[in-house]
């Protein structure tokens, strides 16, 4: 079997961070600006960066609909911050479409501006000691999620930051701005366990 | 869809309580966002409309284009914050707006008033001749000009988060910004392939913090990113300050001054995502129109030469 090679959407934003974090575990990762570049993948990571940038950018290289398909037919999509953006279902003060693929409903800049940009510690299901340091910038909040959804991590007071829908996560936070690597093995083993369930040559093909 | 918070999301502003907030990570992080985009100015809240349905990544608040502040002498100044707030509100994106060089006063006003980002510019008249403003107490992060790894550096030790090349602002001519540009990667590069017991010798050369020195001798790179700006007017000219290295592209004057503003910011901001692809820059460069009318760098008095301003 071939390695896994994941995806991420270089349209704008911090892409380069996480294929630094991929390469970082031996795992191949390729940047995606075009729709045939999306051909062989078993994961795609969406970044951090300004939703409306990657929304419209999206739109304009006709990348929504084959990702949304990809999405729907299963391929393991993670986004971060705008990437969680782009695939909620409901995203509040965004003006483009985005991929509604995820059953959560994201609330955009809702602590504020940059000045209330922070630094916490999270709980995250499943990954035990010692907490996941987490970076929020202009950050979005998961304001509700829907009954296939599993929230991995909250904030103190009780706000969503984290969630997982079958192969698709989402995270308000920047794990590949921390250098702790526990989200990218979680979206790598759930792309090594979909490459199992199915047959070779069935996976992502371009739109 | 299930509500699942103990407290209504719609109340929540602020960091949460305890939370660390303009710490080093969330500053140079906001720059890692808007990586692989393009900051315009904007100097009404139409123009920022425009610019964010284009797909910028962030506008800069002005009172001013640049082409204009040259146009215009006398002293330029930190922008009145009625137009800075009116931006504030028109847009979702981050709003950056200027401050003088050294002038921290108006660095903390702008951060009263909830900008994401302060560009302490010397397209404005610098306040001060000897010191840039001392970056690290704001919460709110800075970005710098440079024309050299010496002086990126110098910026960085005094607490810029961000840091773009000075170029000539409000020219609409790439040159400076390409002598920049290639001068920062010349100096990095040769930091890079200095040994470890000639980098403080070489600290003291460029004028630059050794711990600053051995960051970049380590990374290869600046430890922030790095934007290119000054001059840039077409989608070529932003293709070409991606390819010479820069992580990004600020637009000043060459949007609004150009004959059609919607149609050549939306296809500068195509040439940046796609700054390798020549046949997607050919594309959007179609029928931009004219770009705003450029100035011969050598055709301005000395004195009104913007990037000198700053050490």
């Amino acid at each position: 079997m071939s390695e896994i090679t994941i995806g991420v959407l270089a349209l704008q934003g911090d892409f380069a961070e996480h294929i630094a974090m991929l390469r970082a575990l031996g795992v191949a990762a390729v940047e995606v600006r075009l729709p045939a570049q999306l051909a062989g993948l078993d994961a795609l990571i969406i970044p951090g960066g300004e939703s409306t940038t990657i929304t419209r950018l999206l739109d304009i290289y006709a990348l929504r609909e084959p990702v949304r398909r990809l999405g729907e037919a299963g391929l393991p999509i993670w986004g971060t911050c705008a990437g969680a953006i782009v695939l909620a279902k409901q995203a509040s003060d965004l003006d483009r479409p985005n991929l509604a693929l995820m059953d959560i409903d994201v609330r955009r800049n809702a602590f504020g501006r940059q000045v209330d940009s922070f630094e916490e510690d999270l709980e995250v299901a499943g990954f035990g000691e010692p907490p996941f340091h987490a970076v929020f910038i202009r950050a979005p909040i998961i304001a509700g999620v829907g009954p296939g959804v599993d929230v991995l991590a909250r904030l103190g007071d009780g706000t969503i930051v984290a969630a997982r829908e079958g192969t698709l996560l989402a995270t308000s936070f920047h794990p590949e701005l921390t250098g702790d690597a526990r989200f990218h093995r979680l979206l790598v083993g759930i792309a090594g366990a979909r490459r199992r369930e199915r047959p070779a040559g069935s996976r992502a093909a371009p739109a | 869809m299930v509500a699942t918070n103990e407290r209504p999301a719609a109340s929540q502003s602020g960091a949460p309580g305890g939370a660390e907030t303009g710490t080093w990570a969330v500053k140079k992080g906001l720059a890692q966002m808007l990586k692989g985009g393009v900051i315009m100015d904007v100097v009404t809240p139409e123009h920022a409309r425009i610019a964010e349905e284009a797909g910028a990544c962030a506008v800069m608040a002005l009172e001013r284009v640049p082409s204009d502040i040259r146009a215009h002498g006398g002293v330029a100044r930190m922008s009145d914050p009625e137009i800075i707030s009116a931006i504030v509100e028109a847009v979702t994106i981050p709003v950056m707006a200027k401050a003088r060089i050294g002038h921290f006063v108006e660095a903390q006003v702008l951060e009263a008033l909830g900008v994401d980002y302060i560009d302490e510019s010397e397209v404005l008249t610098p306040a001060d001749e000897a010191h840039h403003i001392n970056k690290h107490p704001f919460k709110v992060p800075f970005v710098c000009g440079c024309r050299d790894l010496g002086e990126a550096l110098r910026r960085i030790g005094e607490g810029a988060a961000m840091i773009r090349t000075k170029g000539e602002a409000g020219t609409g001519n790439v040159v400076e910004a390409v002598r920049h540009m290639r001068q920062l990667w010349d100096d990095i590069r040769r930091i890079q392939s200095l040994p470890d017991d000639e980098l403080p010798a070489a600290a003291k050369e460029l004028g630059a913090p050794v711990e600053l020195v051995k960051e970049v001798h380590d990374l290869g790179k600046l430890p922030v990113v790095n934007f290119a700006a000054g001059g840039i007017a077409t989608p070529a000219d932003a293709a070409l300050m991606m390819q010479l290295g820069a992580e990004g592209v600020f637009v000043g004057s060459g949007i609004f001054k150009s004959q059609t503003p919607e149609k050549m910011a939306k296809a500068i901001v195509k040439a940046t995502t796609h700054y390798r692809d020549a046949a997607i820059i050919a594309e959007v460069s179609r029928g931009t129109g004219d770009p705003m009318r450029g100035l011969e760098i050598s055709a301005i008095p000395e004195r009104e030469i913007l990037a000198k301003r700053g050490w």
